[in-house]
């Protein structure tokens, strides 16, 4: 993973991201996700006032949308898009559809791209969609007891707790936090407080993670908009600017333990090219199913020493009217994760956070945002982390 | 520190029988290479021919320096448990049924690090031994068990999920007359088996052995006769519900190919008994094992098959034998085919020449009866299903996995001396 070839990064200049969409979550529906992909795109459509024919680019990431992939929405869609991607990297791809996205505006292969994520969840969804996650997993996790990532997740917490300073009520303050978030977020499906005693006593699910630790899996979807700031000036749209962005896949590869994601080894990278510094951010958005990964993304970000996120979270409310706002929406723990617009969630939220869309839980004075991705377990281990800087209109 | 299993309670006749469920058993065509292993009670990994590199989960290129070169090795089932977890919901149905379930990543001495079961008595953080063996979808998995023996070690419940001790569990040995037959009822009453049913055909017909093979404990005398279709169905009428093993003693041998035989009349006795015997079995006995596969602590098991090692390739000089084995051995596979879904494994023991009456010409090395008995009752507890017996055995099978054709020719080469 040696980084002395790599070229210096041409800027994200004059491309932004906007009209950021969520489609209300639902427990279950009996939608396919046809349905809830295109209800992100008509709100899209309706956000901004335009129609099939000014969206030149199509970006869609799906679990449940077999058999069809993004060329199969276009038809279904009546898009004739000239640029179109389909990204399956779950928890990373809405990042990662930023980054398409973007370089293909910046190019000029497309002027407007329509970036969608949306799953439905019937009610054995889920299980089947474990059932033939990957190669890997069916050959060599899955047969494991089946604990899906409840039991990939528990392997790497209980190996993250017994190697740094971090106590299960840390990762509950989290949890609460978000929760916290949650109740001024209306779509949420969490809607009761929920108390740090709440979380330490809650059902076991897969030592050492218990019932709070777990997102819910639901229905859902998530959009937004790229093209170039004139554009988005003419449609009179409100926008943020793309500072930075980074991807890797399959990082550390040798740690017998997941303990780290792909992000330490971009993060130099990472602040360099937005030119701003982690003290800089307003309001982070980590992907959180499971509070070990927000933990890794605090360090691995460079928000924290590595092994010291114990102490970053003990110094910390992450609440939207405190210190260090986190997941401001709720994040998936109190949300939902509504398949791949799970790794939406954070991205969407932050475009509203920097374009005055936040209604009640709205960061004051938010102008610098960080949002990073993670996604599919392969075998034992998340593969895909990315992450993106964003900066409000004046910012 | 393992609970001792206690002996399972009578079963209650208006109670529900538990259906077999099964754990995930969908893998990619390579890792069935790992499942053949695990059959054998052995652990292979892929290693690259060209950098050595050992790699897990099964790959099709080196992730180390791309060669498509990849061989799956014995390795060492040293490890250490890095982390663990108890499962306590699981999203199949099998494992939801179990809960709690114990799994943890274990980091091979081998290099990779991989996902396995964890036995109860493994301490955290500690050195652990990694078995591969099937379970009970027929699907090979690994096991973190101590690294030393523990008490009551084999009666841990994700243990004994993948074996299939004899601990409790009641068997039927088809054939009680042979010392084969005598030699494998105290071997499994030795074993702990509940109780130990043993069929005699003819039973006016006086044996050897007969009073001392009634008062192994545990020992029930039976009628059985698998030449008579009758006789297997009666037993199985009484019996079938409660044979939680059944292994098939029954054995034809007369040596000879065809040239030297006049007519046919050897050669369908040794049909009668090899194939058609097993057939019968497989249809009396057959639908009330794979029913019970799921049934209790006592649930049916296993299937063990014995049979020659000339089954995989004829040898002239049991020939005829050697084809009525050959098709006892198809038919082994058709029944674990059948058996497929139900939680009971098929087990083949190929031994080689076994030392009996039919097979006294025949030179050292060979395998005593006594030998055969205690590889079975290992087997069982180490919960195998392809076992190869003896060095003539092993020397065979050997070969045949390197050419089976080479074999064919070695085999019918004009014999010298």
């Amino acid at each position: 993973m040696s980084q002395k070839h790599t070229r210096r990064r041409t800027s994200y200049d004059g491309i932004v991201v906007t009209v950021p969409v969520s489609v209300a979550y639902e427990r279950y529906s009996p939608e396919p996700a046809h349905w809830w992909l295109g209800r992100a795109l008509s709100k899209l459509g309706e956000s901004a006032d335009i129609g099939a024919g000014d969206i030149d680019g199509l970006c869609a990431s799906s679990f449940t949308l077999f058999p069809d992939t993004a060329v199969g929405l276009s038809q279904h869609f009546g898009l004739t898009p000239r640029w179109l991607d389909h990204i399956p990297t779950g928890g990373a791809s809405g990042v990662i559809a930023l980054r398409r996205a973007a370089r293909a505006v910046q190019s000029g292969d497309a002027n407007v791209v329509a970036c969608i994520a949306g799953d439905t969840n019937h009610v054995d969804s889920f299980r089947s969609m474990l059932t033939s996650f990957s190669r890997f997993s069916q050959d060599a996790s899955y047969p494991y007891g089946s604990g899906g990532p409840n039991g990939s997740f528990a392997l790497m917490t209980r190996d993250y707790m017994n190697t740094y300073d971090v106590t299960r009520e840390d990762f509950g303050k989290l949890c609460v936090a978000q929760r916290k978030n949650a109740l001024n977020f209306p779509t949420a499906l969490m809607k009761s407080p929920l108390s740090l005693e709440q979380y330490l006593d809650a059902r076991r699910i897969s030592d050492p993670i218990t019932l709070y630790d777990c997102v819910m899996p639901c229905a859902g979807a998530e959009g937004y908009l790229v093209m170039s700031e004139d554009r988005a000036r003419e449609l009179r749209l409100p926008f943020a600017r793309v500072l930075s962005t980074i991807e890797r896949h399959n990082a550390f590869p040798d740690d017998a333990v997941q303990i780290r994601g792909g992000w330490a080894l971009d993060k130099d990278e990472f602040w360099d090219m937005a030119g701003v510094a982690p003290c800089d951010i307003d309001l982070l958005q980590t992907y959180d199913d499971y509070p070990v990964v927000i933990a890794m993304q605090f360090e691995d970000l460079g928000f924290c020493e590595k092994g010291t996120a114990g102490e970053f979270i003990r110094a910390n409310t992450f609440t939207t009217d405190g210190s260090f706002p986190h997941n401001t929406s709720g994040g998936q723990l109190s949300v939902g994760q509504a398949g791949a617009a799970g790794g939406y969630l954070g991205i969407v939220e932050a475009i509203r956070q920097l374009t005055g869309g936040a209604a009640d839980n709205a960061v004051a004075g938010a102008k610098l945002a960080a949002v990073a991705g993670f996604g599919m377990i392969n075998f034992d281990r998340g593969l895909c982390s990315a992450a993106a800087i964003l900066a409000g209109e004046d910012a | 520190m393992t609970e001792p299993l206690k002996r399972p309670s009578k079963k209650n006749p208006q109670k529900r029988t538990v259906l077999p469920t099964l754990p995930p058993h969908a893998r990619s065509r390579k890792a069935l290479a790992f499942t053949a292993a695990a059959a054998e009670g052995v652990l292979k990994l892929q290693q690259c021919a060209a950098c050595t590199h050992i790699t897990y989960p099964p790959r099709e290129i080196c992730p180390k320096c791309w060669s498509m070169d990849l061989s799956w090795v014995p390795v060492s089932e040293g490890g250490e448990l890095v982390s663990e977890t108890t499962l306590r919901t699981s999203i199949n149905t099998h494992f939801r049924e179990r809960m709690p379930w114990r799994i943890g990543t274990v980091q091979l001495d081998a290099g990779p690090s991989v996902l396995a079961h964890v036995h109860g008595d493994v301490e955290a953080y500690s050195r652990v031994r990694v078995i591969a063996r099937t379970d009970k979808s027929g699907q090979g998995v690994m096991m973190a068990l101590p690294e030393k023996e523990t008490p009551n070690m084999a009666d841990d419940r994700q243990l004994r999920a993948l074996t299939c001790d004899p601990k409790f569990r009641r068997v039927l040995i088809t054939d009680g007359r042979t010392e084969l037959g005598q030699a494998m009822a105290r071997a499994l009453a030795d074993a702990g088996a509940s109780i130990v049913f043993v069929g005699i055909a003819e039973a006016w017909r006086p044996y050897a052995g007969s009073a001392e093979l009634a008062g192994i404990p545990g020992v029930e005398i039976m009628p059985l006769d698998i030449t008579d279709t009758i006789s297997v169905e009666e037993l199985a009428g009484e019996i079938g519900g409660k044979t939680d093993i059944l292994i098939n003693t029954a054995e034809y041998v007369r040596p000879g190919g065809a040239m030297e035989r006049d007519g046919v009349v050897t050669a369908r006795d040794e049909m009668e008994i090899n194939y058609f015997g097993l057939m019968r079995l497989i249809q009396a006995f057959g639908p009330g094992m794979k029913f019970r596969g799921a049934d209790g602590d006592n649930s049916a098991c296993a299937w063990v098959n014995l049979l020659s090692v000339y089954a995989l390739s004829n040898w002239a000089a049991f020939g005829t034998t050697s084809a009525s084995q050959a098709a006892a051995y198809s038919l082994s596979q058709c029944l674990r085919g059948e058996l497929a879904g139900s939680g009971v494994k098929v087990m083949n023991v190929l031994f080689g020449p076994l030392d009996e009456s039919w097979r006294q010409p025949l030179p050292p090395p060979k395998v005593t009866p006594k030998r055969l008995a205690r590889t079975v009752v290992e087997s069982l507890q180490q919960g195998l299903e392809n076992v190869t017996l003896g060095p003539v055995a092993e020397d065979v099978v050997r070969r045949f996995r390197e050419d089976p054709m080479v074999l064919e020719r070695e085999l019918t080469q004009i014999q010298l001396g």
